[in-house]
């Protein structure tokens, strides 16, 4: 018998603990598939965000930290500066990165820290059941914004790739969405190129990736994808916020 | 004789952090306990270390998380609010069982404070560091050669107990110049890490440093593992004593106050007082059974800190109340006086060794 179609070689044989329809599978696997093509894994740290990924150290067989509720960034800077040569990469959500985190986030970033940060935005706090997230959109439903967030009491979303462009120490910072197949190659465009930035030391590169949670959305897996791309998509534009290369 | 080297108490906590060869240090401004950042930052360039000011405390913790991962000797320092704000990697270091220093160089508390020096973060050492079961190695230099000396030593038990030690000094220790002989840097044990996380480079499996387990079964077995290595560390506890043999009154103080409390202590026997010192070396693991056998002998202990009374609480637990225990105290910033401490040397020598201090 023939094998057609296999897992990528960086992820491991266990079973996956995400819900049914969650987008991090296929996140996983795209980054996975780059560290496979990029021959990396047995060079490559990967940190554990505390979110939904808090235990991606189970998928991943490169070596893994597991770091505190957005410290992601702060314990990359740490790992990347013993050992320079090792790729490094944090995998963080939107409460993780643009809430408890979004100091550690921006400053690692102001600094240059050649690490690759793959952002999930969700618009919730998937882990703990709901609540309204930095990225939460105006008028969202969560289990704290049960009318729907009030952007006079509860502010605007973060548009972190926007934010993180400005920052000279940004080398590459990309929203792109798992909504489709078409997308969904543009995302591993994206995560390869945020690779291969780190391996050429440019700096910080940043891929937020725009993606569904059915469960806490209370959607269907395609209509949340739906959703995904009739209000996320027109709030948050996908596209190249910062090219280094491209900017010279 | 070896050569001195005339140093502050913070540049002698620096030099010998090098020298234990840490070639990571990550910080934050705070006084009193700069000159450490200021120390790192103009040496570790010249050595191919990293210096690194962070944005927080919270960033520069979890950066030593990253470093002590990666099988570096890493180290941060930090002033009394700030050390709060290290609460959270500390939890996490230990529950990692990542070895690495921090060094605290207290001032006055609580809030902002002072800048002034004290004591008051010994609770914080030694009993509330971080959320969950826990302890760190908590060293107490009272001199700067110590800070010197304690640094070194601090590096190697955290690497072979695997766990965060802490170097708690105070704003005057900090600040003070001594001279110090830095020979004993020159010979520096290092550990074997095969847990580091350095890449599998294809021949091992992963290494993950991780504190979640959702199976309580399993954490609860890991908590117990790791008090059962507390217990081996336990046996690091250790005191300097003075004039103890046949001391009735017995001072306990740890840092600059010991100092002080062995001037009053010279006095008071010069007056007739059979006083002697301990001077609690390791804060944890605390001295408990030096203090129990004190207790044998001495009627009345006097404990003098700069605080409202925290390791009086540790002083009594150890002899198990059954010795009169007098505080001798200043807070905010301020030192105790060789007087205040004679004194209270001379209100224990009265005391008789079943009463209790309450009752007087």
């Amino acid at each position: 018998m023939q094998i057609v179609f296999e897992k990528p070689k960086a992820l491991s044989d266990t079973p996956t603990h995400y819900c049914p329809g969650c987008t991090h599978g296929i996140i996983h696997r795209l980054v996975a598939e780059v560290l496979d093509e990029l021959d990396i894994t047995g060079k490559t740290i990967g940190i554990a965000p505390v979110g939904c990924a808090v235990i991606h150290f189970n998928y991943f067989e490169c070596d893994v930290a597991q770091a505190a509720h957005g410290r992601a960034p702060a314990v990359a800077t740490g790992l990347k500066r013993v050992n320079p040569d090792n790729i490094v990469f944090s995998y963080q959500g939107d409460g993780d990165l643009a809430a408890i985190g979004t100091n550690e986030t921006i400053h690692a970033a102001a600094r240059g820290e050649n690490i690759t940060v793959i952002f999930v935005n969700n618009a919730i706090y998937g882990m703990t059941g709901g609540q309204m997230a930095p990225t939460t959109l105006p008028g969202q439903v969560t289990q704290t914004s049960p009318y729907g967030r009030d952007t006079k009491t509860a502010g605007f979303p973060l548009r972190m790739c926007e934010l993180l462009a400005t920052l000279d120490g940004t080398a590459y910072a990309e929203r792109v969405a798992v909504d489709c197949v078409k997308n969904i190659l543009k995302v591993k465009k994206a995560i390869k190129k945020a690779f291969q930035y780190q391996i050429e030391g440019k700096g910080f590169s940043i891929v937020e990736i725009l993606s569904s949670c059915p469960t806490n959305w209370g959607l269907e897996p395609v209509k949340a994808l739906e959703w995904l791309r009739q209000n996320m998509i027109p709030y948050y534009p996908l596209g190249v916020f910062k090219d280094k290369e491209v900017s010279r | 004789m070896a050569e001195k080297v005339l140093m502050k108490g913070n540049e002698a906590i620096a030099e010998a952090a090098i020298m234990a060869g840490c070639r990571h240090f990550f910080g934050y401004p705070i006084t009193p306990q700069t000159e450490i950042s200021a120390y790192m930052a103009k040496r570790m360039p010249k050595i191919g270390g990293t210096f690194l000011q962070a944005e927080s405390e919270l960033a520069a913790i979890n950066m030593v998380y990253g470093a002590a991962a990666a099988g570096a000797r890493a180290m941060t320092s930090s002033s009394s609010p700030g050390i709060a704000l290290k609460s959270e990697g500390l939890s996490f270091l230990a529950a990692c069982d990542l070895p690495s220093v921090i060094v605290n160089i207290q001032r006055g508390g609580p809030g902002l404070g002072g800048i002034r020096p004290s004591q008051s973060d010994y609770f914080h050492a030694t009993r509330s560091t971080g959320h969950g079961d826990f302890h760190m190695i908590v060293l107490a230099p009272n001199t700067v050669q110590e800070m010197f000396d304690l640094t070194l030593e601090a590096f190697d038990l955290a690497d072979k107990y695997r766990m965060p030690a802490m170097i708690l000094g105070d704003g005057m220790l900090g600040q003070v110049m001594e001279p110090v002989d830095i020979s004993r840097g020159n010979n520096i044990k290092t550990y074997e890490k095969d847990w580091a996380l350095t890449g599998t480079k294809g021949l091992r499996k992963r290494n993950v440093v991780n504190s979640l387990y959702l199976s309580a079964e399993e954490l609860e077995v890991l908590n117990f593992q790791r008090f059962e290595k507390y217990k081996e560390v336990e046996k690091i506890a250790r005191t300097e004593n003075c004039l103890l043999e046949d001391a009735e009154v017995v001072v306990v103080a740890y840092g600059i106050c010991a100092r002080i409390a062995k001037n009053a202590i010279d006095t008071a026997r010069q007056n007739g007082i059979k006083a002697g010192l301990i001077r609690p070396v390791t804060l944890w693991p605390y001295p408990k059974h030096q203090l129990k056998a004190a207790a044998e002998k001495a009627k009345a202990f006097v404990v003098v800190e700069m605080s409202m009374g925290q390791m009086i609480e540790d002083v009594e637990l150890s002899i198990r109340c059954s010795r009169p225990v007098l505080l001798c105290n200043r807070t905010g910033g301020m030192v105790p006086t060789r007087e205040a401490v004679l004194e209270s040397i001379e209100k224990a020598a009265l005391l008789k060794g079943e009463q209790n201090a309450d009752s007087i």
